[in-house]
C-alpha cells in the first residue's frame, strides 16, 4: 500500500480503486455480522465461493462477506447486485440454485425472496422490505456496502473524504462549530451534547488529551455499536480522528468488550489498513496532524461502560467509578482531558463533516437531532438492528418496522435503555422517541436496547429481572447501590414468591430514592428505573401479587398452577407422556388431572395439548378446583354418525 | 492560596482553594458524619453518609462533601428531612451487615435508623475500604484489597503479601469502623489456610 500524502492523492487512489471495479459485474454480498454469522453465514459464503468456482464463473462474479444490515430475524441474509436481489435465510444447500438460477439464468428464487405476512406479496429488493423501507439507515446503511476488512471498500463508497475536508479545508475551531451547531448528542446513554464535551477538552489547559471510543456495550439485548464496530470500523476511526483534531488530542483508544472478537479483529485490522495508508499516524493527509489509535480490551464488566470506570480501567485498575464533580473531558484517563463518546456518536461525525450540520439536523426533534439505531428484539416479529430518524413514535417502530407482536399476542410494554432504562406502556406507543422524551416518561434512551413485551410478561418480574442483573454488575464501591439495590433486589423476590407484604411498595419506593440520590455513578442512579417505571404503569400488578398473590400475566411461577379443565379434556395422553415429573394422571378414555403436589409448573402440559382442546389452564389467585371424582373421568365417546 | 468564602448551614465559613465541603465543615466546627473518610487517605465517596445539599440558584443537587471541591459563594446545607432520610436509609442497610458496630450504633441513634429494619446478613465488613486503602496509600503494601464485585464484594488479604508484611504492622486494625477484630479475622483466615483461601476466592 502506498502512503496517502494529500487530499488529491486520496482521491487519486479513490478513483483507482472505483475504476478497477464494474458496478454491473455480479457480486453476492453475504452479511458477516456476528448474528448471521452464528445462523451459518459463513459457511453459505464458503459454498457460494465453491460453487462460482466450480461453474467456472469466478471470473465474472464477485463474492463479499459485508457488515450486518440489521435485518437479524431472517439472517443470513444474502444480496445480489447488480440486480440488488435479496434473499434470506440462506443455507448453504440453496446455493448451487441461486448460482444456477439467479446469477446465470438470472431468474429469481421465490422461496427465499421476503413474503408481507400480512399480504402475502414478495419483495425481491431490500428496499421493498417493510422493515428496511421504513428506516432512515444514514448510518447502518454502509455495512452492506462494504466488506469491513477492506479499507479500499470504505475508499470506495467515499470513505475519509470527511477526514480531508476536516484537515485541510476546515480549522479545529470550525470543525467543533460544526459538530455543535448539529446538536449531536451521546448515543451512549446520558445524550449529553457532544460538541460542548468536546468543548470542554479542547479549552482544558493540560495539552495532553485523549479522544476515547466506548464500545462497551452491555446492556442485555443492546448490540447496535457491534454491528458498527464489526461492519464498518473505518467510519469510527474516522469519526474519532475528527474529533481528535477538532479537540487537540493525538492519542485515542478503543475500549472495547472482550466478548466482541469480531470486532476487536475488525477495528484492529482496520487500524493497520489506516496506519498504512497514512490515515492514521504522523502528518495525516500532509496536514501535519499525528494521532495514533489503540484498542483495549475490556474484561466484561457492565460498570465499566460508565465513563470514569471505563477510564479506570483503561489506567490497569479495577473498573469502579469515580465521583464526576470534575468532569472527565477535563480530568479523565491518567488525570488528562479526555472525550468519551459512544462508537455510535463518533460514526455520525464523519457524515456531519461531509454533509454539514444543517442536512444533519434535518433529521430529528428539536431537542434530538439525527437518527438513532434500535436493537429491536424480545416478542416481536423482526429481531433486528433499525435506524430511525429520532422523534419517530414507539408504534412505527415495533409494528410498521418490527413487525408487530407474534404469535397474535398482545402487546404489554416496551423496555427502552437497557438495565437502567424503564419500561412504557400501550398508552404512551405514539410517544416520539427523543432523548427528553423518553426520559420524562420514566425510562430513557439509553444506547438504543428496545425489549418487546407480550401480554405474558410479568412487570414485576421484569423489574426483578434487571434488579438481579445490576446487583450482579455493581462494582460494590457505594452503599446505596450495592446494598440498596440487592434489598430492592431481595424484596421483588419476594413478591413474585408470593412472599410480599403490605409496605413492601413503599419500603421499594425508598430504598429507590436512596439508590437514585446518593448513589456515586449513573449505574446506581439509574438501577431504580425498571421498578419505579414498571410501579408507574403497572402499579395494579404490583398489588395483585402482594395483595391477592395473583400474578396477573401467568407468570410467576410460585404463583400459578396448572389444571386440567375436565370439560375439555379429551384424554389424548400427550401432556401425560409429555410431563417430565411424573405429575400427571391419564389413562385411555380417563379425564387426566394433575397432581399439584408433583407439578413443577414446567408448562410442558399447557404447552402440548393440542390448541383444538385447549384444556390446560394457568390459575393464579384462586384454589385450584379439586380433582374429579374417579368414577366421573370416563369419558363415553361418541361415535360420528354417518 | 487564595481564599474562598462559602456558606454552610447559614455560617460564613473559610476555605482554601482544594480544600472539600467536608473539610471546610470541620475547620469550621460543622461536623458532618462520615465512615469512609480519613485524614491521611484519598477521598473515597463511597458510604455516602456525608452527602450534603447544594442550593444551586433554587434547585438543590445533592453530593458528597468528602468528594465535592469548595467554590466561592456556594450554599451548602448538611442536614435536612431528605439527608436525614437518606442517612438513616444507609445506616441501616449497614447495620444489617454489623448490627453491633460501636460507630453505626451512635450514628444510628442520631439518625433513628432502626437496626432491625432489614433481614442479618453477618458479614461485618461494611467495605468502607479503610483497610484497603491504608495498606495502599500510606504503607504500600497492598497486602489487603477487594475481591469480586456487586453484591459479593469482600475484603481479602493478599497471603503471599500478608506473611510478609503484616506480622509487624497491624495498623489498619484499629481503623475498622466494625470491629477491630474483622481485619484481624480475614487476615487469620489467609496465613492460616493460604492454599485454600485462594482456592474459594477463585471459585466463589
Amino acid at each position: 500500500m502506498a502512503r496517502i500524502n494529500s487530499p488529491d492523492d486520496l482521491e487519486r487512489i479513490r478513483q483507482e480503486i472505483r475504476s478497477r471495479r464494474d458496478p454491473n459485474e455480479p457480486c453476492v454480498s453475504i452479511c458477516v455480522g456476528a448474528g448471521c454469522l452464528a445462523s451459518g453465514a459463513g459457511e453459505v459464503l464458503s459454498a457460494f465461493e465453491a460453487e462460482i468456482e466450480k461453474q467456472g464463473l469466478k471470473a465474472e462474479v464477485d463474492t463479499k462477506g459485508t457488515g450486518c444490515p440489521g435485518f437479524c430475524e431472517r439472517g443470513p441474509v444474502v444480496v445480489i447486485y447488480p440486480e440488488e436481489i435479496c434473499y434470506l435465510q440462506v443455507k448453504p444447500e440453496d446455493v448451487p440454485e441461486i448460482v444456477s438460477q439467479t446469477l446465470e439464468e438470472k431468474k429469481l428464487v421465490d422461496r427465499l425472496l421476503y413474503v408481507d405476512p400480512s399480504t402475502g406479496e414478495k419483495a425481491t429488493h431490500e428496499y421493498d422490505i417493510p422493515f428496511y423501507k421504513n428506516q432512515e439507515r444514514i448510518i447502518i446503511g454502509s455495512n452492506i456496502k462494504i466488506d469491513p476488512k477492506s479499507i479500499d471498500d470504505y475508499l470506495a463508497i467515499g470513505g475519509y473524504s470527511a477526514l480531508a475536508k476536516a484537515l485541510l479545508q476546515m480549522t479545529s475551531d470550525q470543525v467543533l462549530e460544526e459538530v455543535k451547531k448539529s446538536n449531536l448528542r451521546g448515543r451512549g446513554g446520558g445524550g449529553f451534547p457532544a460538541g460542548r464535551k468536546w468543548e470542554g477538552s479542547r479549552n482544558a489547559p493540560e495539552p495532553i488529551k485523549y479522544v476515547i471510543v466506548n464500545a462497551d456495550e452491555g446492556d442485555p439485548g443492546a448490540f447496535m455499536d457491534r454491528a458498527l464496530l464489526e461492519g464498518n470500523p473505518h467510519s469510527i476511526l474516522e469519526g474519532l480522528t475528527i474529533g481528535a483534531y477538532a479537540v487537540g488530542s493525538h492519542e485515542g483508544y478503543i475500549y472495547v468488550r472482550q466478548e466482541y472478537p469480531l470486532a476487536v479483529e475488525n477495528v484492529t485490522i482496520a487500524i493497520k489498513q489506516a496506519e498504512e495508508y497514512g490515515l492514521l499516524g504522523k502528518d495525516i493527509l500532509g496536514s501535519g496532524f499525528d494521532f495514533v489509535v489503540k484498542v483495549h480490551k475490556g474484561a466484561g464488566a457492565f460498570v465499566c461502560g460508565e465513563s470514569t470506570a471505563l477510564m479506570t480501567a483503561l489506567e490497569g485498575r479495577a473498573g469502579e467509578p469515580r465521583p464526576k464533580y470534575i468532569r472527565s473531558n477535563v480530568v479523565g484517563l491518567w488525570g488528562r482531558p479526555s472525550v468519551l463518546n459512544n462508537v455510535e456518536t463518533w460514526a455520525n461525525v464523519p457524515l456531519i463533516i461531509n454533509n454539514g450540520a444543517d442536512w444533519f439536523t434535518q433529521f430529528g426533534t428539536d431537542g434530538s437531532k439525527g437518527t438513532k439505531i434500535f436493537s429491536l428484539v424480545g416478542k416481536i416479529n423482526n429481531t433486528g438492528l433499525v435506524e430511525v430518524p429520532m422523534g419517530g413514535t414507539l408504534r412505527h417502530i415495533i409494528y410498521q418496522i418490527g413487525g408487530g407482536i407474534p404469535g397474535g399476542k398482545k402487546f404489554k410494554a416496551v423496555q427502552t435503555g437497557g438495565p437502567s432504562g424503564g419500561c412504557l406502556p400501550e398508552e404512551l406507543l405514539d410517544l416520539p422517541v427523543g432523548f427528553d422524551e423518553l426520559t420524562k416518561a420514566g425510562s430513557m434512551m439509553g444506547s438504543g436496547g428496545m425489549i418487546v413485551m407480550d401480554e405474558d410478561t410479568c412487570m414485576v418480574d421484569v423489574a426483578r429481572y434487571f434488579l438481579n442483573f445490576l446487583t450482579d454488575e455493581s462494582c460494590g464501591k457505594c452503599v446505596p447501590c450495592r446494598e440498596g439495590i440487592r434489598q430492592m433486589l431481595k424484596t421483588l423476590t419476594n413478591i413474585t414468591q408470593g412472599k410480599g407484604r403490605e409496605g413492601d411498595i413503599e419500603l421499594l419506593e425508598q430504598l429507590a430514592e436512596v439508590a437514585g440520590e446518593a448513589s456515586l455513578c449513573a449505574l446506581g442512579k439509574s438501577a431504580p428505573n425498571p421498578f419505579l417505571s414498571t410501579l408507574k404503569y403497572f402499579r395494579d400488578e404490583y398489588e395483585a401479587h402482594i395483595k391477592e398473590k395473583r400474578c396477573p400475566a401467568l407468570s410467576c411461577k410460585e404463583l400459578i398452577a396448572f389444571h386440567i379443565d375436565p370439560e375439555k379434556c379429551r384424554a389424548c395422553t400427550i401432556c401425560d407422556r409429555k410431563c417430565p415429573s411424573d405429575a400427571i394422571k391419564g389413562g385411555k378414555s380417563l379425564i387426566h388431572i394433575i397432581d399439584q403436589e408433583k407439578c413443577t409448573k414446567c408448562g410442558t402440559c399447557f404447552e402440548v395439548c393440542p390448541p383444538r382442546y385447549d384444556a390446560v389452564r394457568k390459575i393464579s389467585g384462586e384454589p385450584v378446583p379439586p380433582p374429579i371424582p374417579e368414577e366421573a373421568r370416563t369419558i363415553v365417546r361418541k361415535r360420528k354418525q354417518k | 492560596m487564595s481564599e474562598i468564602l462559602l456558606r454552610i448551614d447559614g455560617i460564613e465559613v473559610k476555605a482554601k482553594e482544594g480544600m472539600t465541603v467536608l473539610d471546610a465543615a470541620r475547620s469550621a466546627g460543622i461536623s458532618i458524619p462520615t465512615l469512609c473518610h480519613h485524614e491521611k487517605l484519598e477521598p473515597y465517596g463511597a458510604c455516602r453518609l456525608c452527602l450534603v445539599e447544594l442550593d444551586m440558584r433554587g434547585w438543590t443537587r445533592l453530593v458528597v462533601s468528602c468528594l465535592y471541591p469548595v467554590a466561592k459563594d456556594l450554599v451548602v446545607t448538611t442536614r435536612s428531612e431528605k439527608i436525614d432520610r437518606i442517612r438513616k436509609t444507609i445506616l441501616e442497610l449497614l447495620l444489617a451487615h454489623a448490627p453491633d458496630a460501636f460507630d453505626l450504633q451512635e450514628l444510628a441513634q442520631e439518625y433513628g435508623a432502626d437496626r432491625d429494619r432489614f433481614e442479618k446478613e453477618a458479614s461485618f465488613c461494611i467495605h468502607c475500604g479503610l483497610c484497603v486503602r491504608y495498606c495502599a496509600e500510606v504503607k504500600k503494601k497492598h497486602a489487603v484489597g477487594f475481591v469480586n464485585r456487586g453484591a459479593s464484594r469482600e475484603i481479602s488479604f493478599i497471603p503471599e503479601v500478608a506473611a510478609q508484611e503484616c506480622w509487624n504492622c497491624k495498623e489498619c486494625f484499629p481503623l475498622c469502623p466494625t470491629e477491630a477484630l474483622q481485619a484481624a479475622y480475614v487476615l487469620t483466615e489467609a496465613l492460616l489456610s493460604p492454599h485454600l483461601h485462594s482456592q474459594s476466592s477463585q471459585t466463589r
